[in-house]
Formats: structure tokens, sequence, C-alpha cells
């Protein structure tokens, strides 16, 4: 390993997370902090620690200038952007490159591909990958031709939009005529642009995706899938590994399919590929890739016994893959909690404070990746996540098992947290029959 | 949505620790105006807000801010960046010990990704010492001169 100093630009359970990996590594780590995480857990750990902003996460984990001069002036060798703030930014990627440091993560122009939702459509289509039946729209004669040849109910977005902004359902032809001059209105006055694009709304799906790592050579392979099914508000709260009840057929399928896209994009290091599976007609189609180590990514830990962010470091360093596929062994199952800060009673608003008491289970078969402890603020500046909770046994039913003890017996004091709602949906019969959808959890009885 | 006493004391927070001057919030049950523009230059740095977290740390913080003498003001660096005495090798310091400084005079220069920013003392005085040596990283809030602040 030619690294020997990481710069670690984020915050949180994947500061410490890397910290800890580079430790049994011997890889020096520096931390940039913000004002607000001064005292945090990883700032704590890591060898060095500089503050490279105030809170506000565009004046500090945001700015691409600072962390690459803060990653210079504290001589490290590499920048490991950890997931979300800059970990897919395009201009961090180069910025890296361009200052003479590895970049722990794909190159620029990748991650710009990739995050460019048509472009990835596009690239995954001629890569032959199945993606979900849609295309952009100038009439109505036209969207009322799309949903004559694939079905109702449709979906109407703006082609300049995102975010899920203006976004019409239409589950009929007289719906289709009726929301179709009021979906072009409102794309024109949020975007400023009229133009739509019309989807088939895959009403009933679940979220499966699968990891892979690619070496500076063009080698890849797949370490498994994940279900990302159980979400709330798109946000996915549990996570595990294999994805139960997945025929092996439509299981190879997906992996064949997420190699094939990665061969296409070009792309080098850990990355996701994600995949909507339609649970009415089973038919898969590719959602996108995510170009970043995931926050899931210890399900797939648990399985293989891989250590993914040495694998980062490894495949940065520009080291071929030390296995091969056929050397990746999935061992027993494993299932992922996230425990954030937010209030139930509050419509689950985020709850940040002071941490007065964190006391964590132990117990076999479960791994926690956290910053918390007792004492730790949860500052109000970023994403309430304040651990990850993992069990694995040899076969589902025990990894559920595990997980219901390990909530029941988590002890957390001065914020308010989602651990109730978590043990509901481990404790619920339809979870515990496996291959829910991503609606399950809000059709669910309150 | 009803505003508590913790809610604005959080609102302050954040708009004390945050660049803007001016800030306007305007929501159906409330609407909020500050304006500190007045109050931001020459702005004494011994009334910096409380270090967020009150409690000692399990690990030293990232740089250890010298209990200032009482009467002196600090300097600190508004971002992170390289610290630069001197306009180039050729020049001479922007500022020595015994300068007397006014709000807008240049004191040093701190370059991110080869952007060179000119910082101003911010308060008028004279320089008693200097924290921090040329060439060195210097991190956001670190602090760089030492005041004696005039007038007192």
């Amino acid at each position: 390993m030619t690294i020997a100093r990481l710069f670690i630009a984020n915050r949180g359970e994947i500061a410490v997370r890397i910290v800890r990996t580079c430790r049994e590594l011997g890889i020096e780590t520096v931390v940039g902090v913000s004002t607000a995480d001064r005292d945090s857990m990883a700032a704590g750990l890591a060898d060095r620690a500089v503050v490279i902003g105030p809170p506000h996460a565009s004046d500090s984990y945001l700015r691409v200038d600072t962390i690459v001069q803060a990653a210079l002036g504290t001589g490290a060798d590499a920048i490991h952007p950890g997931y979300g703030f800059l970990a897919e930014s395009p201009a961090l990627a180069e910025a890296t490159t361009q200052a003479g440091l590895r970049f722990v993560g794909p190159p620029a122009a990748v991650i710009a591909t990739a995050g460019d939702k048509l472009a990835a459509r596009a690239l995954a289509q001629r890569a032959g990958l199945p993606v979900v039946p849609g295309r952009e729209i100038a009439t109505l004669e036209e969207a009322e031709a799309f949903a004559r040849e694939h079905g109702y109910p449709v979906l109407l977005k703006a082609a300049a939009g995102g975010g899920g902004r203006g976004i019409k359902l239409a589950g009929d032809l007289a719906q289709l005529r009726l929301r179709h001059g009021l979906a072009r209105a409102e794309a024109g006055a949020a975007f400023g642009d009229e133009r739509l694009y019309i989807e088939r709304l895959i009403a009933s799906a679940r979220h499966i995706e699968v990891q892979i790592a690619a070496d500076e050579r063009g080698g890849v392979i797949h370490l498994g899938e994940r279900d990302c099914s159980t979400q709330r508000r798109y946000q996915k709260l549990v996570e595990e590994a294999p994805a139960p009840a997945l025929e092996p057929r439509l299981r190879a399928a997906l992996l064949d399919a997420a190699i094939a896209f990665a061969k296409a994009i070009g792309y080098r290091n850990l990355g996701t590929v994600e995949f909507v599976l339609d649970a009415d007609t089973g038919e898969h189609h590719f959602l996108e890739c995510n170009c970043r180590i995931q926050v899931e990514h210890p399900v797939t830990e648990a399985l293989t016994g891989l250590d993914l962010v040495a694998l980062q470091l490894a495949i940065a360093d520009g080291e071929p893959l030390a296995c091969a596929q056929r050397d990746v062994a999935f061992d027993g199952h494993a299932i992922e909690c996230r425990l954030v800060a937010e209030d139930p009673a509050a419509g689950f608003a985020p709850s940040p404070g002071r941490v007065t008491r964190f006391a964590l289970p132990d117990l076999a078969g479960l791994r926690v990746d956290t910053h918390c402890r007792d004492g730790t603020l949860i500052p109000p500046y970023y994403d309430s996540l304040m651990a990850k909770l993992i069990a694995h046994a040899p076969d589902r039913d025990g990894a559920l098992a595990t997980m219901g003890r390990a909530l029941e017996q988590l002890e957390v004091e001065g914020v308010r947290t989602n651990r109730e709602l978590l043990a509901r949906i481990i404790a619920d019969p339809r979870f515990r029959a496996g291959a829910v959808t991503t609606t399950w959890l809000e059709q669910a009885p309150a | 949505m009803a505003l508590t006493d913790e809610d604005v004391s959080e609102i302050l927070r954040i708009i004390d620790e945050s660049a803007v001057e001016e800030l306007t919030i305007e929501t159906p049950s409330f609407s909020l105006h500050v304006n500190r523009s007045a109050a931001a230059p020459g702005r004494d740095r011994l009334a910096a807000p409380a270090p967020i977290d009150p409690e000692p740390a399990a690990a030293p913080p990232p740089h250890s801010p010298a209990t200032p003498a009482p009467g002196a003001a600090e300097i600190e660096a508004p971002m992170l960046g390289t610290f630069y005495r001197t306009e180039s090798p050729a020049h001479p310091p922007f500022v020595e010990v015994g300068d007397a400084v006014a709000p807008d005079t240049v004191v040093c220069l701190i370059e991110v990704m080869k952007l060179m920013n000119h910082i101003q003392a911010g308060v008028a005085g004279t320089i008693v010492e200097i924290l921090a040596r040329s060439g060195e990283l210097v991190e956001f809030g670190q602090p760089l001169f030492r005041v004696a602040p005039a007038g007192e």
C-alpha cells in the first residue's frame, strides 16, 4: 500500500468506520471537521483532525477547494469522501486527482455519467439492461401512444425536474388527458422547461441493489445483492442480504446485469447498481448506479467476510482485485437497521440534541457502527443517522432474532429515536414473511 | 407551529455561527429579521460564542486556542488554508509585532487551492503576538494574531 495518510472528507459513523480500517492497515488518518464536529468520535480517533469550516455543510463538508487544500496541507496521499456530501461530486474527484492525490472512488467522468439519470439510463440500455419503460414526450398524442403500448398507470414528470417535484399519476386515459396539461404547465413554472417525461408506474416494487467492485485494470466482480425495500418516504430503514424469496434465476440476472453495467461505464472502485423489481410481473429494471460506499455496506461485509473500505483503498492504490469471483463466498443472512435521531411523535422530524445515555447490547452476531456514546451531541446541521445495527446469523430467522433482542436492549436517552419503529418492523409478520415492497410500511396499520 | 424560547436560541445560534449578515424568515406563524452587519467589522473576538460542546472532550480539540490575555483580541483564520505573512517571498511581512492595525488593514494571506485571500484585521489596535507560522496550514477559526485593542 503506497497510501500512508488518508484524508477523510466526511463525518459521523462513516468517518469512524474509515478510521477503524485505516488503523488496522497502518494508514494514518486526518479527518476534516466542521466546528460542530470538533469533539466528534471521528475527530478523537483519527491521528489528526483539522477544522475545515463552520457547521453548515455548504461552508465546510461541501467545499471542494477547502477539502483538497486541507488534504494537501496535512500531507495526505488520498481523499476518502465517505457517502453523502461530496462522495458523488465529479468536482472533488477531479480536483483531488489534479492536486496529485488519489481519490478513493471512481474517476470524475464515471461519476458524472452515472449522476446524469438520462445518460445512465441510455448507457444501461446499450449494455442490454432492462430499464423502466419511459420516454420524453412532446404532445398529449405521444403520451397516449406510450400508455397504449405499455399500459396504465403512468407517471408524468418534468423532464428537467428532479426530487419528485411535479410528478403526476394517471390511472387511465381520462386522467392522462386531464393531467397532461397541468403537468406541462407545472413543469414550465417550476423549471422553466415544459418538456415532459412519461414512465410506467411500477406500483408494487422491490428495491434490490448489487454491490460491485472494479479494479484499475477493469476487472469487475460482484459481492452479491442487498434488499433495501423497507423504506419510509424514500429513505431506507432496513436492509438485508441475501434478498429474501428471490428466485435463483432472477438473482443471477441481476448480478450479471450489474457487472454488464459496470463494464459498460468503465467503472472503478466500489459501487452499487440499483434495480427496481416489479413484484407483480417479476421483471427487473435498472434504476441507477451509486458511485460510493453505501450506508448499508456492512450487510455485504457480514456475508462475505470482506472489509469493503480496505477493498476501496487497495483499488485506489492501484492493486488488482485480491479475490476472483469464484473466491467470494456468501455466508448466512444479515440484516441492518438504521437508528436515527427522529421524533416519532413529531412525524419523524429530526431530533438533535445531546445523547445523555447510549448503551449498546453485547450480543453474538451483532455489529454496531456508530459515532455515538454517552454525551455525544447530535448537531442540527446534518443527517440524523446515529448508528447502524447489523445482525448476522446462519439464517434469516436467526438474524431477525438477534436484531429483535438488540433493539429491545439498546438504550438511548436524551434524543428521540426510531428504535420502536425498527422493533415493530422486525416483529411484523409481513416483514418476517420476506419479499416486502417499497410501500409496505406506509400501508401498515399504525 | 409555535416557536419556543429554545427554538429562538437555536436559530440565533445557527445565525451566529453562519456567514450571513442579514436574514429574513417569514412563515405563516412568525417572521424574523436579523441584521448584524453593523456589528460585524472589528468585532471583538473575545465576544465569540461559547464552544458548541462545553463538556471536556475525550480527545484534545483539533487546534487548541490559547487563552487570550485580558483585554487582548484575536484575529482568527476565516477559512482553512495556507497562511502567508507576506505577499510574496520578496515582500516584507504585512504586519510585525508592534504595528498598529485598523479593521481594514491586510494582515496576512490565506491560500486555498492557489487562490490568495487577503485577510483583514477586523479590529483596531496593536499587534502583540503572531500565533501562526508562514507557510503552514491554518484551520478555520485558528487564532493568527493577538491584538491589543485601541482605545481601551
